[in-house]
């Protein structure tokens, strides 16, 4: 029954949202939520793991004279039988310590990751202001090139990017462009998300009475845009991205996993997977679970706090 | 005298918050008779509405009725659950909110809104309940009720659909109905015709009405009885004439002057100097001392008197005696 | 006193059409709805003149239109003799518009909430390259706040409060005239009129010019000098403050005048007027009140009514005298 509904009233002085958040409910309601501090310990273990890999790993898996051929298949919390060296998380076919790669691997993982939401949000974010804001045909023609992009899957444009790129990058070059392309193949098919929540936004902004106050004391609409309407999007362009950040990285572990992303030469998570899968049924399991539970950990973490940090500062963006 | 419909004692609503406890609703208390029009005045965050939602138990999470007692002809009903709230609530209570077209289901046709509830409460059959949601959009002066009773809610105009609200409230003949804010969002023309249509309704059926809003020119004119709140207390109660013209409590007399009608032909208003106090921050005492002229260390150091349903006008130390006009 | 503001013959009229391919695919005709109909008026140096009417009747339209946010379709705006609407984009009109600034309705929409007070206040004159070293702190002391607020945010303050930030930014660039669109309505009654005090002693000390906007009868008597009534558009009455209250010409007039609840009518039992506004996109022929007029003749109907004079009052029925 309608009735029954209790709708939030015009009178109670209603303070800032956003400014109260920032203040001190976030924190509040951060600490408040078990799932949400978990989550939050693990993504920061991980990525402090991922970017000091260098002094965290136990071992270099990609210097070839550390390696030694004898130390492969060790399983995990086993010493060596011939050399009797031992691994955490066992070693691979080549000898290379598991724990060591996936502490690399997550590094490019993340790498790619980030470097991908960003592209994808500087993009989508000026597409969607532009749209929201100037409206007409301008708006059409971007919203509608959003639709359309839609209508395929972002690992089928991803891919596609990507194969173009590999077709008109010499060989030579393939390995160290191989990242690049992932970001921006990852960043077009995923801008699409932030044009549409940041247009949203925009249009609910730009009818708001400051930003006619502004336009009556004569700032023009870059500048509206700009100083007035983006710092009020910038939450919903948070959650977003924060949600968008497990996508790509699921998103570039599987282009690698397909091998179509990082190379083996520069392995990030998905390519370790790729590679692990070769193993699991001839016994060597670690080298496939390692590295699958770690993307787990890492992108449900991340999920998760995405999913607290929009309640949290927006209960009505569902 | 006989029982009223609603008798409210003692309401505390409290939200516990990381700042403290709240006291939206601090110590109300107040009955309303059958046929009777409350009106209830007060500021934003006055606790007018609050009071209304707890009276109807609609109150949101974590706010919730920490004392006191709600009785509908006789019967407690404060803290009521589920099934009983429900059966209550639209069957014995009806409410009207400040905008209509959020109160009402887009997706249902008026007169599927109508039936439903009607069944809902009432044994009826079903030709029974369409022949009663026609009685009852006739009865709101909704013309053409027979055939506009398949149209959708976005088909009325804005006072047509508070009307059709209205119809909802009153169809299951409820004992008691609350409306918060009911024409604040309506044109002046339109404004009249729901204050009438109110008012008729609350004679011919009996209904004891409780009318929230903040428009003292509308409580003028339907409210028999007025009940002024400040932060969260029942400042003043009394009948709306008595009220009006001879205010008992500084602020009560502060806000009649205030408003330009009482200043006519003057250039400047009289004005209440500061603003209410939040209520994460109530001064000690009476919570208007800061704003009063009057105010002494005992209204510094004690609350006002809590007023009672039955007696007393003004929760006040020094209220303003009869032979004062409105000029404190 | 001289004219400040010359308003011709302004008119509105949005697209209210659906996107081009519905329309194509529905066959519907494009959409028109007429805010605002062939609206002239003037506004003294140094007056308050107030524009009263129901929703949809293009009063905030009309101020909009003369802040220059909406373009006029047809008409004119002179602001002491210059033309700011033929032209909305040339220097001269970006350097008259500078004058003219607005309040506006809900204190809690009009300030962004991401911004200090003191960038907020400053921020037409900063806009134009002006000084603004120590003008957040004058401004906020003059409209009776302290100086030392310029460094909090928005939310901190209670609803009059951020009115009070509002006037002090419409304030900031010295304009002459301010355009406020139902400025206390979204106000509490004890602090609406420490707002309304507040507008009047700025209009003395400052020489202000206001375009008052408002539903409500008892602020405009109040604070008008003049007064225009809109209904659907259209000017269908205009007369100094105290000839229009007391002999109100026009039928709608009197019907808003009647309707109105006032504080000092204990249960009063009116008959309440009939009927609704109707739909703006398709108004009624000729006068556009008849339908709810109760003294409409067959000439109403057909044949829409020119403003006329009648002593100080301008009005537009065929009946009125």
């Amino acid at each position: 029954m309608t009735q029954t509904e209790l709708r939030p009233k015009a009178d109670p002085a209603r303070p800032s949202r956003f400014s109260r958040a920032v203040n001190s409910d976030l924190f509040h309601s951060f600490r408040s939520n078990p799932v949400a501090v978990v989550s939050a310990i693990v993504v920061m273990v991980l990525i402090l793991a991922a970017v000091f890999a260098p002094l965290v790993a136990p071992h270099d898996p990609f210097n070839p004279a550390t390696l030694n051929l004898m130390n492969g298949f060790t399983p995990p919390g086993e010493a060596n039988a011939f050399t009797g060296d031992f691994f955490v998380l066992g070693t691979d076919d080549q000898g290379r310590d598991v724990f060591s790669t996936i502490l690399y691997g997550m590094r490019i993982s993340l790498f790619v990751g980030f470097s991908a939401v960003l592209f994808a949000m500087v993009l989508g974010v000026i597409l969607g202001l532009i749209a929201g804001y100037v409206g007409g045909w301008v708006e059409t023609i971007i919203m509608r090139i959003a639709d359309i992009q839609l209508t395929f899957p972002a690992i089928l444009v991803a891919m596609l990017i990507f194969g173009i790129a590999k077709g008109i990058t010499p060989p030579a070059y393939r390995d160290q462009m191989a990242i690049w392309v992932l970001i921006v193949a990852i960043g077009l098919s995923d801008w699409v998300q932030f044009a549409r929540v940041v247009r949203g936004a925009t249009l609910v902004e730009k009818n708001r009475e400051y930003v006619q106050a502004a336009k009556i004391a004569g700032r023009s609409a870059f500048s509206i845009m700009l100083r007035h309407i983006l710092p009020n999007v910038m939450n919903s362009v948070l959650v977003i991205a924060t949600i968008s950040l497990a996508l790509a990285i699921i998103a570039e572990a599987t282009l690698s996993f397909l091998g179509v992303g990082a190379p083996p030469t520069k392995p990030s998570l998905g390519t370790l997977i790729s590679i692990g899968q070769g193993f699991m049924f001839s016994g060597e399991w670690w080298i496939l679970i390692f590295p699958a539970l770690t993307l787990l950990a890492l992108a449900l973490s991340i999920n998760l706090l995405g999913d607290w940090l929009r309640d949290a500062l927006n209960p009505k963006l569902r | 005298m006989s029982t009223p419909v609603l008798s409210v004692r003692d309401l505390v609503v409290e939200i516990p918050t990381r700042k403290g406890l709240l006291k939206p609703v601090d110590g109300v208390s107040f009955d309303i008779a059958a046929g009777e029009i409350l009106g209830v005045v007060g500021e934003s965050g006055a606790g007018k509405s609050m009071t209304g939602n707890a009276v109807i138990g609609l109150l949101d999470r974590p706010a919730r009725i920490a004392a006191g007692e709600v009785r509908l002809l006789g019967d407690p009903i404060q803290n009521l659950k589920g099934e009983a709230l429900r059966r209550q609530r639209g069957k014995r209570m009806g409410m009207i909110f400040q905008d209509p077209l959020t109160s009402l289901n887009p997706l249902l046709t008026v007169g599927e809104q109508l039936t439903e509830t009607i069944r809902e409460h009432l044994d009826v059959s079903k030709s029974e309940a369409l022949n009663r949601a026609i009685a009852a959009l006739e009865e709101v002066g909704i013309p053409a009720a027979r055939q506009r009773i398949d149209s959708y809610p976005h088909e009325f105009s804005g006072g047509m659909r508070q009307r059709v609200v209205i119809a909802l409230a009153l169809c299951a003949e409820p004992e008691l109905v609350i409306a918060d804010e009911p024409t604040t969002a309506l044109d002046v023309s339109v404004q009249a015709q729901i204050i009438a249509l109110l008012k008729r309704l609350c004679r011919e059926r009996g209904v004891a009405v409780m009318l929230v809003t903040h428009d003292m020119g509308v409580i003028a004119e339907a409210a028999d009885r007025i009940a002024v709140m400040y932060a969260g207390r029942m400042a003043e109660l009394g009948p709306v004439r008595d009220v009006i013209t001879k205010p008992h409590h500084p602020y009560t007399a502060g806000l009649m002057a205030s408003t330009p009608v009482a200043s006519r032909g003057q250039k400047r208003l009289r004005q209440i100097p500061g603003a209410m106090p939040r209520l994460d921050a109530l001064p000690d005492g009476c919570a208007f001392h800061p704003r009063c002229e009057k105010a002494t260390d005992k209204c510094r150091a004690e609350p006002g008197p809590t007023l009672a349903a039955d007696e007393g006008r003004a929760a006040c130390w020094y209220p303003l005696t009869q032979t004062k006009e409105a000029t404190a | 006193m001289s004219t400040l503001i010359r308003v011709e013959a302004l008119t509105r009229i949005f697209d209210v059409s659906k996107p081009w391919l519905n329309r194509v695919l529905e066959r519907l005709p494009k959409a028109k709805l007429t805010a605002v109909s062939d609206v002239s008026f003037e506004i003294e140096e140094n007056s308050v003149y107030a524009l009263v009417g129901e929703s949809g009747s293009g009063k905030s339209t009309i101020g909009k239109m003369i802040t220059g946010l909406v373009p006029p379709t047809k008409g004119r705006i002179e602001v002491n003799g210059k033309d700011i609407s033929s032209d909305p984009d040339s220097a001269e009109a970006a350097k008259v518009r500078a004058d003219i600034q607005m309040i506006f309705q809900d204190p809690y929409a009009s300030l962004n909430p991401r911004w200090k007070v003191r960038n907020i206040i400053a921020e037409p004159v900063a806009v134009r390259g002006g000084k603004t070293g120590g003008l957040a702190e004058r401004m906020l002391e003059q409209v009776g706040l302290s100086g030392a607020d310029a460094d909090k945010y928005p939310h901190e303050f209670s609803g009059g409060q951020r009115q009070r930030i509002c006037i002090a930014r419409a304030l900031a660039s010295g304009p002459k005239i301010i355009v406020c669109d139902e400025p206390t309505s979204a106000l509490d009654v004890s602090v609406q009129s420490q707002v309304l005090n507040l507008m009047s002693d700025l209009r003395e000390e400052l020489g202000l010019t206001y375009l008052f906007i408002s539903h409500d009868l008892t602020v405009v008597q109040h604070m008008a000098d003049k007064i225009g009534v809109l209904y659907l558009g259209t000017l269908v009455e205009e007369a100094p403050r105290d000839a229009l209250f007391s002999d109100p010409k026009h039928p709608y007039t009197q019907m808003i005048f009647d309707a109105a609840p006032r504080m000092d009518a204990f249960g009063r039992e009116v008959d309440p007027p009939k009927g609704e506004i109707p739909d703006a996109i398709n108004p009624p022929t000729g006068c556009p009140y008849h339908p709810r007029c109760p003294i409409a003749v067959d000439r109403c109907s057909q044949e829409k009514p020119l403003l006329r004079h009648i002593g100080d009052t301008r009005v537009a029925c065929h009946l009125a005298e």
